[in-house]
């Protein structure tokens, strides 16, 4: 994957308006200037890294979760994993990985979709023995085959809980995925990593970067609230 | 991800590092510690509290969630970046970004862990005529460490582990080492990245057996590990 | 009429670690559109007994047949596609809407869609539930409205039998009524031979045809029609556990009707009783007005004879 290197940052010949040399609180006219080369293509990579760890998590979870909901004896080695992955700060894990896969773009993903991982794993699993135990005997009572309670019963159940797991996932990927700047001149925490390392931290560019940020959690977060009203119809009715 | 000689060669060089330079290293983990333990100290001292009279009277579900929603979802790095231009660069600004960091996870915790106690308890206290600073204090506590202490848990872990960024902003801590990659060159950063995975783990052994140690036999569960609820480091 | 019969062959289960027989040698026989019911103490293995017919729980020894065949010779799938099953919980599946549930087992074994439809919408008439009722979801309804689903996905691809596993069991006492009196109906209309287990010694009573009762151990203590058993209990246990009031409940399950009624001579005054009332409601007025004989009338006002107190016992 190729990596857009993010131009400097502050004018520094005079050319920017009063407003930017003055560092007021925030300009709009650095923005609006600057949304081309800078906080454009740095949202769009941070869409990206999000976008490759949550697919690649969920792809290796999803048949993990079916696993463990069949066999049982996986659930617990993995709890005590998942705890202690996140005692490892990011940072740490990110520059634990370098001398495996060097600088790039697979040592960021690598750390995220472990992220990702332990999050989707656990709430895909629980979300699998939500089915209350009387449907379940009722499903096998009337005749379905363990894979057709599985199809038509359990899995459709879960995906509450699926997309719970989704969000929470997502979220903390984008978070995460800001301090991959601290590694590659990449996604959204790049223009603030820059910022930072000026001697006097330009605000416009860390508030616009950091609140792109929060913006592509929160939408990320709306929209998958909305596709589960959308394919769990039933949750919103009526009295149980 | 293949263990080669090379791969191998810089842990050796790492851990050579953290051999010779022990005495920057404890100063340095020594200034972590620091920083982590006044954000904790503001975050305890204003979120639980208030979590807990929340939960108390059931309500604030609100502000609840959005602390959880702001944990989670508030990326640290722009937190951090955020204090700077407001409070300036140094100890001052990281320890209020890292304490409203850690806030998230004690509110919405120390809120869920009050506020689901069995009401029925809580009903037959307020019956035999407790005050509600009474039930507070006898009923409702006690049944809510196991979620209070898990929120503690995780917002010191969570301070802890966030607490290398904050170099960037001035925090000092092993985080100076780790993104300074040019003074130190690769066998620092593994070197000082391997010790703050370490102190990191330890704070959450350590809490997590003080957490076992004080939960009331009658209410200790099989796993005090939990879920992953927000995380970001 | 699509009913089977169904036969118990010295039956048994064990569970490992256990000294009593879950069921112990049981051997039943279930005429062709009987309403048998499995009632006793808990403990006594009639669940057991239960899920044993649609395989739910393996038996150790003997055999259990359906129409003579070995339910041992089908693929399990296949033989609960054949069988109605109802729970005390019912078990609607949450995520598909009322008319997606009756039409479960319809779906899995291929009828096209229409066929199914209008097996729904029948269904739904059957039960007492709306047509409109097909788009809710199980949430939106109520309890006794769920068991009613239950018991209309469980006829929907017209099985021989059906197993009811203390269906009303969960339900407030009005509803539980309710359901009971329209489950004696649904019999009469659908002819199945129906399975059920109850621990509610009067609910046996008032829907079996065939009434067994299981002792603890899953022994079985007597088989034989509400009426026999009421009767002649087999022994202490069974005396004991229909109740000391059997006489009257073997009047409850009698009407004037059956009762060789005496001439009433032209009177026309004193207290009158419908033909259709129950031998025991008769009793109970009899006691309540203090008279020494009732009029009987039919459904036009006519009176046809007298009652008296001596009738009730020559019945019995």
């Amino acid at each position: 994957m190729s990596v857009i290197a993010a131009g400097p940052v502050i004018p520094t010949f005079g050319k920017g308006s009063s407003c930017v040399t003055g560092d007021h609180t925030f300009c709009w006219d650095w923005v609006r200037a600057h949304w081309g080369d800078t906080l454009g293509p740095a949202l769009w990579q941070h869409v990206e890294l999000t976008a490759i760890a949550v697919v690649i998590g969920f792809a290796i979870a999803f048949p993990l979760a079916l696993l463990a909901h069949r066999y049982r004896r996986l659930e617990q080695p993995f709890g005590i994993f998942s705890a202690l992955l996140y005692t490892v700060p990011s940072l740490a894990l990110f520059q634990l990985l370098v001398p495996f896969t060097g600088l790039t773009w697979t040592t960021v993903e690598i750390a995220l979709v472990s992220y990702t991982l332990v999050i989707l794993f656990p709430n895909i699993v629980q979300g699998l023995e939500s089915a209350p135990d009387d449907v379940i005997e009722a499903a096998r009572g009337m005749g379905l085959t363990r894979l057709q309670v599985l199809t038509r019963v359990e899995l459709p159940l879960a995906v509450p809980a699926i997309i719970g797991g989704l969000r929470i996932a997502v979220v903390s990927t984008v978070a995460i995925a800001t301090i991959a700047a601290f590694l590659l001149p990449t996604g959204l925490g790049y223009p603030i990593f820059l910022a930072l390392k000026e001697p006097t931290p330009f605000k416009t560019e860390i508030y616009s970067a950091g609140a792109l940020a929060v913006a592509l959690a929160i939408g990320c977060d709306g929209l998958l609230v909305v596709l589960r009203r959308v394919l769990v119809p039933w949750a919103s009715k009526g009295l149980a | 991800m293949l263990a080669d000689t090379a791969t191998m060669h810089t842990f050796v060089d790492a851990a050579r590092f953290i051999g010779n330079h022990t005495g920057l290293l404890a100063t340095k983990t020594l200034e972590q510690l620091a920083l982590s333990g006044a954000a904790l100290g503001i975050a305890l001292a204003i979120a639980l509290p208030l979590g807990v009279v929340l939960g108390h009277f059931h309500r604030g579900s609100t502000i609840a969630i959005a602390a959880s929603i702001v944990g989670r979802g508030l990326p640290s790095l722009v937190l951090i970046a955020a204090f700077l231009t407001v409070l300036g660069i140094g100890f001052v600004n990281n320890m209020v970004a890292l304490a409203v960091l850690g806030s998230g996870p004690l509110l919405t915790n120390s809120y869920d862990g009050v506020e689901r106690v069995d009401r029925d308890a809580v009903e037959a206290a307020r019956g035999m005529g407790m005050t509600g600073w009474q039930v507070l204090r006898s009923v409702e506590l006690p049944l809510a460490i196991p979620l209070i202490f898990t929120g503690i848990r995780v917002a010191a872990v969570t301070i802890v582990a966030t607490a290398p960024i904050a170099a960037i902003a001035g925090g000092g801590g092993l985080g100076d080492i780790i993104v300074n990659q040019a003074s130190y060159r690769l066998s620092g950063v593994l070197g000082a990245s391997i010790c703050v995975m370490l102190l990191s783990a330890l704070v959450f052994a350590g809490l997590a057996g003080v957490q076992i140690a004080m939960t009331p036999r009658g209410v200790r569960r099989t796993s005090v590990i939990g879920e992953p609820q927000r995380r970001e480091l | 009429m699509n009913a089977a019969e169904i036969t118990f062959d010295h039956v048994t289960k064990r569970y490992a670690g256990r000294e009593a027989a879950a069921v112990d040698d049981l051997s039943l026989e279930i005429p062709a559109g009987a309403f048998c019911i499995l009632v006793g103490p808990s403990g006594g293995g009639k669940t057991t007994a239960l899920k044993m017919v649609n395989r739910l729980i393996p038996f150790d020894s003997g055999d259990i047949r359906i129409d003579g065949r070995s339910i041992r010779d089908l693929p399990v799938v296949e033989l609960r596609r054949e069988i109605g099953y109802v729970i005390q919980q019912v078990g609607l599946f949450p995520h598909m809407t009322i008319g997606e549930n009756i039409g479960t087992v319809p779906r899995l074994l291929g009828w096209p869609k229409a066929r199914i439809n209008t097996r729904c919408i029948d269904l739904l008439e059957l039960v007492g539930l709306e047509a409109s009722d097909m788009k809710r979801y199980p949430a939106e309804l109520s309890g006794g409205q769920r068991q009613r689903v239950g018991l209309a996905r469980a006829l929907a691809a017209d099985p021989p039998l059906l197993l009811m596993d203390e269906p009303f069991g969960a339900l407030d006492p009005i509803t539980r009524f309710r359901l009971q009196t329209e489950m004696s109906r649904l019999h009469r209309e659908v002819e199945k031979t129906v399975i059920f287990v109850t621990h509610d010694i009067d609910e046996a009573i008032q829907l079996g045809t065939h009434i067994a009762i299981l002792r603890e151990g899953g022994v079985l203590a007597q088989y034989d029609t509400p009426d026999a058993i009421l009767a002649h209990p087999a022994d202490d246990f069974v005396a004991k556990f229909i109740g000391e009031d059997r006489a009257l409940r073997r009047l409850a399950l009698k009407k004037l009707t059956d009762v060789q009624l005496e001439q009433a001579d032209g009177a026309q005054e004193g207290p009158r009783v419908s033909i259709e009332t129950t031998v025991r409601n008769a009793v109970s007025l009899l006691l309540d007005t203090k008279a020494d004989r009732l009029l009987v009338e039919n459904d036009n006002g006519e009176v046809v004879g007298a009652f008296r107190f001596s009738d009730a016992g020559a019945l019995l």
